[in-house]
This record gives C-alpha cells, sequence and structure tokens, in this order.
C-alpha cells in the first residue's frame, strides 16, 4: 500500500522545489523529510538510499528516485500532466528543458562571487526578456490556447509558472511586455490545487537568506 | 548533417526563427524542429523502442542517463577549460567516474546477470554510457581497470551490429575534440 511520496532535501528550494510544485499542482500530498546538516546527508549516503551520492531524492511507489528530471518525468507521466503522445511529450520536454536552464542561472546566483553578481544579474534579466519570455509569448500567441501543448495543464505550465513566481522576485517588471504569459501565470496561480500552494503555511519555498545559503554550502560541501 | 562554421550560419537560424531559444543542437525530424539535447535524445529513443516498455523501465532508463549526463557533461566542457585546468580535470572526471559512476552500474549489471542496463534489451540508458565510457578512455585507457563487468558490457554494447558499425571508420561518429574544433566553437558562438 503506497502512502505519500516522501521528499528528501534540505529545507529550502534548491532543486527540490520543481519537484514540490508539481505534485502540489497534481494535488498529491507529500512528506518531507529534511537534511539538516552533513551528517544528515552522509546517512542517506551510507544507507545506500542514494543512487548516486545525491539528493533531491524522493520515495514514491516502492522506489528511491534520484534524479530531478526523472523524478518530474515520473510524477508528470502517473498524473496525466506529460501529454498525449510522443509529439506533445516532445514539445512539453523542449518547452521544460528552456526553463530549467534560466531556472538553473536563477538557482546558482546565490553561489556567485560578490564580484560577479552584478554582471550575472544583468545576464539572467537580459536572456530572460530576449530569449526566454518571447519563445514562450510565442508558443502561446501561435495557438491561443490557455496552455503551451495540447490545449491542457501540463508539467510545461507547471514549471513555466514556478519560473514567472522566481523572476518576478527577481525583477517585477521583466514580465510587462508579455501579456500571454501573464495571462498563463494568473490562470495556473487559480486552478485550486495551485492557489492552495501559492498560500502561505503550504509546502512551498521561501528565498534563500543567508543562514539557510550558510545551511545548503555546509551540508553540500560548496566553498 | 549541416555544419555551423561560422557565426553568420547560426544568426541565419536564429534570425529565420528555426531555433526556439536561439541555440543548438536542433533536429529536424517528423515536421518539428527540435531543439534541447534531452527532448531530442527522448523523441528519438521513444520512437526506436530505446525507451523501455514500461514507466517503471522508462524512469530507471531515465535515472541512469540523467546521471551518465551529469559525467559527459564535464567531457563535453573539458575541452573549453583553460589548459592549465585541463589535467586537474582528467583527475576529477576520472575520480567522479570510478567512484560515483561506474560503480553503479557495474553493480547493476552484476546483480541482474544481463546484457543490458534495463529490461533485458538495449536502451538509451545503454548508448549514453557507452558514449561516456568510450570518451573516456580516450583521455584515460585503463579506466574500467577494476570494473569487470563493465569491460564485458562495452564489447557487448560495441558489438550491438547498428553500434559497430557507427564505431568503424567513415562514420558520422566525431573524432575527440582538437584545437580546430575549439576554434570553430568560439568564432560561432563567442566571436
Amino acid at each position: 500500500m503506497a502512502g505519500k511520496p516522501k521528499l528528501h532535501y534540505f529545507n529550502g528550494r534548491g532543486r527540490m522545489e520543481c519537484i514540490r510544485w508539481l505534485l502540489a499542482a497534481a494535488g498529491v500530498e507529500f512528506e518531507e523529510i529534511f537534511i539538516e546538516g552533513p551528517e544528515d546527508l552522509e546517512k542517506l549516503k551510507n544507507d545506500g538510499s542514494l543512487l548516486f551520492q545525491q539528493v533531491p531524492m524522493v520515495e514514491i511507489d516502492g522506489m528511491k528516485l534520484v534524479q530531478t528530471r526523472a523524478i518530474l518525468n515520473y510524477i508528470s507521466t502517473k498524473y496525466n500532466l506529460y501529454g498525449k503522445d510522443m509529439k506533445e511529450r516532445a514539445l512539453i520536454d523542449m518547452y521544460t528543458e528552456g526553463v530549467a536552464d534560466l531556472n538553473e542561472m536563477l538557482l546558482l546566483l546565490p553561489l556567485c562571487p560578490p564580484g560577479e553578481k552584478d554582471a550575472k544579474i544583468a545576464l539572467i534579466k537580459e536572456r530572460t526578456t530576449n530569449r526566454y519570455f518571447p519563445a514562450f509569448e510565442k508558443v502561446l500567441k501561435s495557438h491561443g490556447q490557455d496552455y503551451l501543448v495540447g490545449n491542457k495543464l501540463s508539467k510545461a505550465d507547471i514549471h513555466l509558472v514556478e519560473l514567472l513566481y522566481f523572476v518576478e522576485e527577481l525583477d517585477s517588471t521583466l514580465i510587462a511586455s508579455f501579456p500571454l504569459l501573464k495571462a498563463l501565470k494568473a490562470r495556473v496561480s487559480n486552478l485550486p490545487t495551485v492557489k492552495k500552494f501559492l498560500q502561505p503555511g503550504s509546502q512551498r519555498k521561501p528565498p534563500l537568506d543567508e543562514k539557510r545559503l550558510e545551511e545548503a554550502k555546509k551540508i553540500f560541501k560548496i566553498k | 548533417e549541416e555544419f555551423l562554421e561560422t557565426r553568420e550560419q547560426l544568426q541565419r537560424l536564429q534570425n529565420g526563427n528555426h531555433l526556439l531559444f536561439q541555440q543548438v543542437p536542433m533536429v529536424e525530424i517528423d515536421g518539428m524542429k527540435l531543439v534541447q539535447t534531452r527532448s531530442i535524445l527522448h523523441y528519438i529513443a521513444e520512437k526506436h523502442h530505446l525507451f523501455g516498455s514500461d514507466l517503471k523501465e522508462k524512469t530507471l532508463i531515465d535515472m541512469y542517463v540523467e546521471g551518465t549526463l551529469d559525467l559527459l557533461e564535464m567531457i563535453i566542457m573539458h575541452p573549453f577549460l583553460k589548459p592549465d585546468d585541463q589535467q586537474k580535470e582528467v583527475v576529477n572526471m576520472t575520480q567522479k567516474a570510478v567512484i560515483r559512476y561506474f560503480p553503479v552500474f557495474e553493480k547493476i549489471l552484476r546483480d541482474h546477470g544481463q546484457n543490458f542496463l534495463v529490461g533485458n534489451q538495449l536502451s538509451l540508458a545503454d548508448v549514453i554510457l557507452l558514449q561516456t565510457i568510450l570518451a573516456l578512455e580516450e583521455k584515460v585507457p585503463n579506466i574500467l581497470s577494476v570494473f569487470p563487468y563493465l569491460q564485458e558490457y562495452s564489447v557487448k554494447i560495441s558489438n550491438v551490429p547498428t553500434i559497430k558499425r557507427f564505431l568503424e571508420p567513415g562514420s558520422k561518429k566525431k573524432p575527440p575534440p582538437d584545437d580546430t574544433y575549439v576554434r570553430t566553437v568560439y568564432t560561432i558562438f563567442a566571436p
């Protein structure tokens, strides 16, 4: 009898946040076991629970899944958020990977040396407004439908909307000239499961503060 | 294959709206212009039955591919490191391969005793792992020395007829990166 999925990660967004968003959007309740210090991570490694000695790891349906993309793809397939055929899956994959590339830049920003931070932020803003937002706006414009692929909510919409919230935290003006992206953000945010996740007290994680950043660096042995 | 040799060629693709995110690789297939390596790999794998026979197999393949790609990424980036850093990185890659990745695949092969990583048939996981093993062996010839199952596996997968053909001279398999390759990449992507 399968219980709730169990998420193993530190208490912060990192590489687990997109999994939290996806499960929440799918209406799946999940438990979180937080790694609070290096010893917790060592224990998971020594237990043989981490295939490549890394987290995120999600216990689900009798498996200990690792690798963010593998976890996301499994959850999406299980909860019908991965399109209806190969071609839809290809589009969903493409859009997801584009989101992941921009998200990766945001994810690594806190680790950027102070002297390089301004340049990195400028690059992120430039890529957002010249590369990624226009691409997704164009997709939505091309078919005029409510969702990116197949006229149905998919992981691509969920990952993109999550990213839109992150970008908003960085600079709320960037989305200004992208009306269809704004509409998608509003639409997905109003889905009952997502609406609930966006409320205070949910399992959605806040941006890293100094304390959490130091904690993460200690756990993952980042200098 | 349409090879990019100049920045203008890339710009033409970008300006012609052929590249969703202004980047290559791009593969025109079945009426689509697919970009993003993983989405291209998944589409081809699924189309040609290299992605397992059910969701659980697909998920195992996904996990193994993602782990291997982390290692392959180091190999891909290697020629673009500063010359002083390159030797250090070979040591780093070798350690990661031998401590983190190879033991996992050695154990999988040992535990099920089959010829392929997942579901007793060739999958994307085998193709990517073989590519990675061969690329590493170019830099560190004895990298599989303590992995007898991977050694046997490498030979078996190399002998799959389609792969065997691809490994022969004159195929579309590209040679190890050299200075010309690095210069070309900089010319096109970072002039």
